[in-house]
């Protein structure tokens, strides 16, 4: 288990020469387009506060039965291929209305190359987890980047209707915990990262590449 | 006598630096004056001892015609300020220099379990002649401190009312009077457990019958945090103290419709105006007992003639209270009369005994029963109040034969019957059975006592139509994101689904009509004293018009209508804050309305039901009327609960400060329906107070429910039924069906 360096090379440029992911957004069901709210290239703005409370930017307006409903950003971005000639039609479900250009933070970059670069220990099942007594304890000790892991070690415990079984590392070779990607006792889905490991030697490398992310990209 | 002119150039210093801050840097060039006060007194050395004291002989003179002036032309949010400058007198002063000796409890300073409450024994000494007494007393009050911030300016958290409740159950087990002490701006706004409005609901609940004499003292009383340690046999207020529902500043910014920032300085000064928050108008309204003289523009922490006077005041309160409960007529007449010094003239012994502690809560029920009733509008005829009088008349006759003459002694000859037969006296069987027997017959019943067995008939409902639901449309769910709701087709929604989303269970807002048309039995409602009609006592601007467009769009005459009703054939008198009039909020009649319901209750021994469509606090344009309606409205629920009834409190929508803090929250079995916010404060006053956002489930019914402010939520569609299997299953003894 190794780290590519050269997928990580061409994801890095990728990230470089274009920094923004498109997101689009589309009808959630048939009906009416009533209103633009935003124009070609406005900037929008996602749901913020701190507890996501404040809803995003009004994009535009959809109409079924008589029922108008405003569709508002998800995302922060800006505006882009805003389908004008729809005002006023029939849509589909699913029919792209407009496009958000977002731009990528230093921190989503990041979290794309980790996960890319690291080797994933993913939820077997739709459950419960929390870190094996050991690994907890030696976690708070040590802290991350720090602890390793062979083949063998106990690494979680799945609690899932009271009942509880082990996960234990089946890999070969000494890899250190670099990231952990849930919190104790809550339901995580199947398939999800639970924690990211990085085998001993390549942590330098890797280590590097994150400063590099950090330096080169604003907050 | 340099040091002495040192410091009394201080005190002008200070003197002069207060009169600027109440009344303004361009009060009669007061800056100047400051200045040059200022300016001897950093080079008071290089002056010669001859010039500085002419200096301050002139500037203590110049400062007392200030002082006469400020005085002359003071308004009421000036005196707002006066009550929260940092050199006014505040609890830790009082106990200082009117009590002779004490002892806090709960804490010091600092450490403490809420520093904006202070709770203390406390010794006064009352002279009389050559001889001594000594009097031992509970002070519990507010502190703002002196510029300390940990007091919060002396909003008590709900742990700190906890604290007081505490010490004042401490004082009625040994038997001594309590003095109260308000010096607060309003209750802290949060939620932590039990949540601020349902803190201030216990403490008033308890009030209203604690057994021993209470007084309080008014400085600065806000709101529903002044009622937490409010509610007194006497109450007393500082001449330059305010009283009132709502600061000038939170009155401001609702009447502009500001939700952030600061309000427009004149509109304060308007609504401080309007509020008629000083201790003269709350002393017309009948809402204060006294005013206590203070010197011009305010007493300060120096001023000692006036903690002197404030002593006399307070052991004259105390007396005239105990005395209220003595039939010593000639006595109490010469307490009442102005005692000027400090030695008195006779001694009152403050123990009571226990009949003497029943006329005690008598008389504070009567009290507040009184308040406020000359700003009741009744639109009745003669005929109809003639009318009335008579029913009512009629109707305590025959409760009072029913309940208390026939069943009562049905009730014990039956307890004797039944020790008759039980096991021990088994023996006795042949002679009891035909004494049982005989008094079947007279009583006409030949077998046991009679069951109820009511049950719910859906036919009891009628059919009603939300105008909601009738048009043709469809609705999207609030919660639709995070639940995947489908569309609602508004015909079904207001109709079957009872405004329910099927989905996740989010409850869409409904009209008050709702409620009596599916919850009671067909044709089962009768409105009483709807004549009771919201009026406008303060004169507050704009608000007569404002009142005339809710009772235009309503047909009602306040926000709380008052009925008989029935559930599955159970009796029950109920009350509805209506969220069209007003938004439910609570003034005058609305408290009136709601006292003589739960008095109604309490004669004919029915089940008291509160529905809330939704509150908003107590009605600002009303002031402390308004606030007083806490106070009354929770001694008549403590009266009905300690009479065997069953109160039951329904919450849907919103309902916030005033009246959940009170008659509300003191309710044994309140339950809310799912999507209720329920709480003290909304989450802009509570950025104001502590500077926090607040989570957007904080007032949920989730939340009220964990911090056990709440003993369930209910589902709309099961409302009907679950009333019914409440009023079957709680409640005393004393209902009319439990008989």
């Amino acid at each position: 288990m190794k780290i590519e360096y050269e997928h990580l090379n061409v994801i890095l440029q990728k990230f470089k020469a274009n920094p923004y992911k498109i997101f689009k957004v589309n009808t959630i069901h048939t009906g009416y387009i009533r209103e633009f709210l935003v124009k070609e290239g406005d900037e929008v703005k996602g749901p913020s506060g701190k507890w996501l409370e404040k809803p995003g930017t009004p994009l535009f307006v959809l109409e079924r039965e008589k029922n108008l409903k405003t569709i508002r950003a998800h995302i922060n971005g800006w505006v882009q291929n805003l389908r004008t000639d729809l005002l006023g039609r029939f849509v589909e479900a699913e029919e792209t209305i407009l496009e958000i250009k977002h731009p990528l933070s230093q921190q989503e970059i990041i979290s794309e190359i980790l996960l890319s670069a690291l080797y994933l220990v993913k939820a077997p099942e739709t459950a419960k987890y929390v870190l094996s007594p050991g690994l907890a304890a030696k976690i708070e000790k040590e802290g991350l980047h720090k602890v390793r892991i062979k083949k063998g070690d106990e690494l979680l415990i799945m609690t899932f209707m009271k009942r509880e079984t082990p996960i234990l590392f089946k890999e070969d070779g000494v890899f250190l915990i670099y990231n952990i990607y849930f919190k104790p006792f809550q339901l995580v889905e199947r398939e999800q990262p639970l924690i990211g490991l990085c085998p001993e030697e390549q942590l330098p490398y890797l280590e590097k590449i994150v400063s590099r992310i950090k330096e080169e990209w604003p907050i | 006598m340099q040091i002495e002119l040192y410091k009394t150039l201080k005190n002008l210093l200070e003197t002069a630096t207060y009169i600027r801050d109440i009344k303004g840097e361009d009060f009669f060039g007061i800056n100047s004056l400051i200045n040059k006060i200022s300016e001897v007194y950093d080079n008071f050395y290089q002056y010669e001892p001859s010039y500085l004291e002419d200096f301050v002989k002139k500037t203590k003179e110049q400062l007392d015609i200030l002082l006469e002036q400020g005085e002359k032309t003071l308004t009421p949010y000036e005196i707002v300020k006066i009550t929260r400058h940092p050199q006014r007198f505040t609890l830790q002063d009082i106990l200082e220099n009117v009590y002779d000796s004490y002892m806090e409890l709960g804490g010091e300073g600092e450490i403490n379990i809420d520093p904006a409450i202070v709770c203390a024994k406390a010794m006064l000494v009352r002279k009389v002649g050559d001889e001594i007494f000594f009097h031992q007393v509970m002070v519990i009050g507010h502190e703002k401190g002196h510029g300390e911030e940990f007091r919060e300016g002396g909003s008590a958290k709900p742990w700190g009312n906890e604290k007081a409740l505490r010490y004042m159950k401490m004082a009625e087990t040994e038997g001594i009077p309590i003095h109260f002490f308000i010096f607060t701006p309003g209750a802290y706004p949060i939620e932590d457990y039990p949540g601020a409005a349902q803190q201030i609901a216990k403490n008033l609940y308890y009030m209203a019958k604690l057994r021993v004499p209470t007084i309080s003292f008014i400085s600065e009383g806000g709101s529903g945090g002044a009622e937490a340690i409010g509610l007194a046999d006497m109450r007393l207020m500082a001449e330059k103290g305010y009283y009132s529902v709502i600061s000038p500043e939170g009155a401001a910014a609702i009447e502009a419709k500001i939700s952030d920032g600061r309000p427009p300085r004149e509109l304060v000064e308007k609504c401080a105006k309007a509020l008629k928050l000083t201790a003269k108008d709350n002393l017309k309204f009948g809402n204060i007992d006294r005013i206590v003289p203070e010197p011009l523009l305010g007493a300060r922490r120096k001023d000692y003639e006036f903690f002197k006077r404030l002593k006399i005041e307070l052991i004259r309160a105390t007396d005239e209270v105990i005395l209220q409960t003595r039939s010593i007529k000639f006595l109490r007449k010469y307490a009442a009369s102005k005692q000027e010094t400090e030695n008195f003239k006779y001694y009152v012994n403050w123990d009571l005994d226990e009949d003497e502690i029943e006329i005690l809560i008598e008389n504070r029920y009567k009290k507040y029963r009184k308040m406020t009733q000359w700003a009741i509008h009744e639109n009745k005829t003669l005929f109809k109040s003639f009318f009335d009088l008579g029913h009512n008349l009629s109707v305590k006759f025959k409760n009072e034969i029913n309940y208390k003459i026939l069943k009562q002694g049905q009730k014990t000859f039956k307890k004797f019957l039944n020790e008759l037969t039980s096991e021990s006296t088994l023996l006795l069987k042949p002679v009891s059975d035909p004494i049982k027997t005989v008094y079947n017959l007279i009583v006409g019943k030949k077998t046991g006592p009679k069951l109820l067995t009511p049950s719910l008939q859906d036919d009891d409902i009628p059919t009603y139509i939300s105008p909601l639901g009738l048009e043709d449309k469809t609705i999207t769910c609030p919660q639709a994101e995070k639940y995947g709701c489908p569309d609602l087709w508004v015909p079904d929604l207001y109709g079957e689904f009872c405004g329910v989303c099927p989905n996740c269970g989010y409850h869409f807002p409904l009209e008050y009509k709702w409620y009596l048309n599916n919850i009671f039995d067909r044709n089962s409602i009768r409105t009483f004293n709807d004549e009771i009609a919201s009026t406008n006592p303060l004169e507050f601007e704009g608000y007569a018009e404002k009142l005339k467009a809710a009772r235009k769009k309503t047909g009602l005459n306040s926000g709380l209508i008052s009925f008989e009703a029935k559930i599955g054939g159970i009796s029950l008198i109920a009350i509805m804050l209506i969220a069209e009039f007003r938004q439910g909020t609570v003034g005058v009649a609305e408290g009136e309305k709601f006292i003589r319901a739960i008095e109604l209750a309490k004669l004919t021994r029915r089940p008291f039901l509160a529905l809330v469509h939704t509150t908003g606090g107590i009605r600002i344009h009303e002031g402390t009327l308004g606030v007083v309606q806490m106070p009354r409205c929770t001694m008549a629920v403590k009266d009905y609960v300690d009479e065997g009834g069953l109160y039951i409190v329904v919450y849907d929508n919103n309902s916030y400060a005033g009246p959940v803090a009170s008659f509300l929250g003191a309710a044994p079995y309140q339950f809310a329906l799912k999507s209720t916010r329920l709480g003290f404060a909304g989450p802009r006053v509570i950025r104001e107070t502590t500077g926090q956002d607040v989570p957007p489930d904080y007032h949920s019914a989730e939340n009220a429910l964990k911090r056990g402010h709440i003993q369930g939520i209910w589902d709309r569609r099961e409302l009907r039924k679950k009333l019914f299997t409440a009023l079957l299953t709680m409640g005393g003894k004393n209902l009319y069906y439990r008989w």
